[in-house]
C-alpha cells in the first residue's frame, strides 16, 4: 500500500480515530478519562508504549513469516506486550524517575487496553513498513490522546449537572461518546 | 438446582454488558447487524467456555506469581484455535469481524471469570459459569446489533423489512454504536436492575 505519511497521520489521528470510529482502547475510555490531567498522562503512557511496540511487534513478524509460523501471531505478541510494559516500567524507574512518577500508575492498565494489541494486528494486516508502522502507531495513539482529552473535558461539566437516575455514569457517557463520534464523522472523506 | 442458578446468574445478575460494562471494545465494534453480534458473541462463548474449563482443571499446578501470564497463555491459545475455525469454516464471518477476532484474547471478561471464577472452583462449575456468562454476552450482542440493524438499515438478521429507505444509516455507523448501547443501558438500569 502506498500513502504518503502525511496521510497516514491525518487519517490515524482524525478520519479513523482509534476510539470514536474503530472502538479500540473503549476501557480507558470509559474508566479514566474523568479528568483531563489523567487523560493526558494516560494518552502520553499510551503514545510511549506504543511507539516502542510498534517496533518490536514488526520485528517479530519478519522472524514469524521467516519461520512460517504466523499462526502464532496472536500468543506471541500479546506476551510480548506484556512483558514489554513490564519491561518499560522497570526501565523507567531507574532512569527517569519524574517521568515514571507521572506515566507510572498507567502503564500496568496497558497491557489489557486492547488498542496497544489492536494496533500491532492492524499495521501487519496494512503491510507497513518499519518507519510508517510507526509513523501509523503514534498517530493512532495522539488521536486515542486527543479523543480521551476531548471527553474528559466534556465529563467535567457533565459532573455538575443533574442527570436522571437511570443514566447516571455509564449510560450518560456513551450518549456524550455518541454525539462526540458525531462531530469526528465531519472528518470523513478529508484523506 | 445450584448448577442453574450458575447459569442464570450470567445471563442476568451478572450479564457482562449491562451490569459488569466488561468487553465493550467488541460489543461496538461488531454490533453493526444481529448476525454479526450474534457470531461476535459466540465466538467470545466458545473461548471462554474452554479457557475457564481449562484454567479450573490446572488452578493447583500454576505457582501464584504466574498466575496471570499462565491464564493469558491459556486464553491465547484457545482464541488462536478458534481464529483458525473461523477462519476455515466462516470465512465471511471472519472477514467481517476482522481485528475484533484476535482481540478476544485481551477481552476483559474472560480474564475476570479466570480470576474471579475458573481460579477457585471446580472444572464442571467453571464450565458453567462460563457457559452462563457467555450465553449473556451473546444475548447482549445479539439485541444491540438487532436495535442497530433494525433502526440503522431496516432489516433483522439480514432479512429486509422494506423500510430500508426511510432508515437514518447513522445507527449502523460509529456514533450510532455508542448511542444504542447507551439508551439500551438505561432501559436496563431503569427495568431490570431493581
Amino acid at each position: 500500500m502506498e500513502l504518503s505519511y502525511f496521510a497516514i497521520i491525518i487519517g490515524a489521528i482524525f478520519v479513523n480515530n482509534v476510539v470514536l470510529s474503530q472502538f479500540l482502547g473503549i476501557c480507558p475510555f470509559l474508566g479514566v478519562s474523568s479528568k483531563v490531567e489523567t487523560s493526558l498522562g494516560m494518552g502520553a503512557a499510551v503514545t510511549f508504549v506504543m511507539a516502542i511496540s510498534s517496533v518490536v511487534t514488526w520485528l517479530i513478524q519478519q522472524m514469524l513469516v521467516s519461520f512460517h509460523i504466523e499462526y502464532m501471531q496472536t500468543i506471541v505478541f500479546i506476551l510480548v506486550i506484556a512483558a514489554l510494559v513490564q519491561m518499560v516500567e522497570i526501565i523507567l524507574k531507574k532512569l527517569s524517575p519524574s517521568l515514571y512518577q507521572a506515566l507510572g500508575i498507567f502503564l500496568p492498565l496497558i497491557t489489557t487496553n486492547c488498542a496497544v494489541l489492536g494496533v500491532a494486528i492492524l499495521t501487519i494486516q496494512k503491510n507497513f513498513n518499519l518507519l510508517q508502522s510507526v509513523t501509523y502507531s503514534v498517530s493512532i495513539a495522539i488521536g486515542f490522546g486527543l479523543a480521551l482529552v476531548l471527553f474528559a473535558g466534556i465529563r467535567e461539566r457533565l459532573e455538575f449537572e443533574d442527570v436522571p437516575a437511570a443514566f447516571k455514569g455509564v449510560p450518560v457517557a456513551l450518549i456524550t461518546a455518541s454525539i462526540l463520534a458525531m462531530a469526528f464523522m465531519g472528518f470523513s472523506g478529508l484523506v | 438446582m445450584n448448577k442453574l442458578k450458575i447459569v442464570l446468574n450470567g445471563i442476568i445478575r451478572n450479564n457482562p454488558t449491562f451490569v459488569l460494562v466488561l468487553g465493550m471494545c467488541p460489543t461496538l465494534g461488531t454490533t453493526t447487524s444481529a448476525a454479526n453480534g450474534m457470531g461476535m458473541g459466540l465466538a467470545t462463548m466458545s473461548v471462554l467456555i474452554m479457557s475457564n474449563f481449562f484454567i479450573s482443571l490446572i488452578k493447583n499446578i500454576v505457582p501464584d506469581k504466574v498466575r496471570i501470564p499462565a491464564f493469558i497463555v491459556v486464553i491465547a491459545s484457545f482464541v488462536t484455535v478458534i481464529q483458525m475455525l473461523m477462519q476455515a469454516f466462516v470465512p465471511d464471518l471472519y472477514a467481517t469481524l476482522g481485528v475484533f477476532i484476535p482481540l478476544i484474547v485481551v477481552n476483559c471478561i474472560i480474564l475476570g471469570r479466570a480470576e474471579a471464577f475458573a481460579s477457585k472452583n471446580t472444572p464442571f462449575d467453571s464450565l458453567l459459569d462460563g457457559l452462563g456468562i457467555g450465553l449473556g454476552f451473546t444475548l447482549s450482542l445479539t439485541t444491540i446489533g438487532s436495535v442497530r440493524e433494525i433502526l440503522g438499515s431496516g432489516a433483522i438478521f439480514g432479512y429486509s423489512l422494506g423500510i430500508a429507505d426511510k432508515m437514518p444509516l447513522i445507527f449502523v455507523l460509529a456514533p450510532g454504536a455508542f448511542m444504542v448501547l447507551g439508551y439500551l443501558m438505561v432501559l436496563f438500569n431503569k427495568f431490570v436492575k431493581k
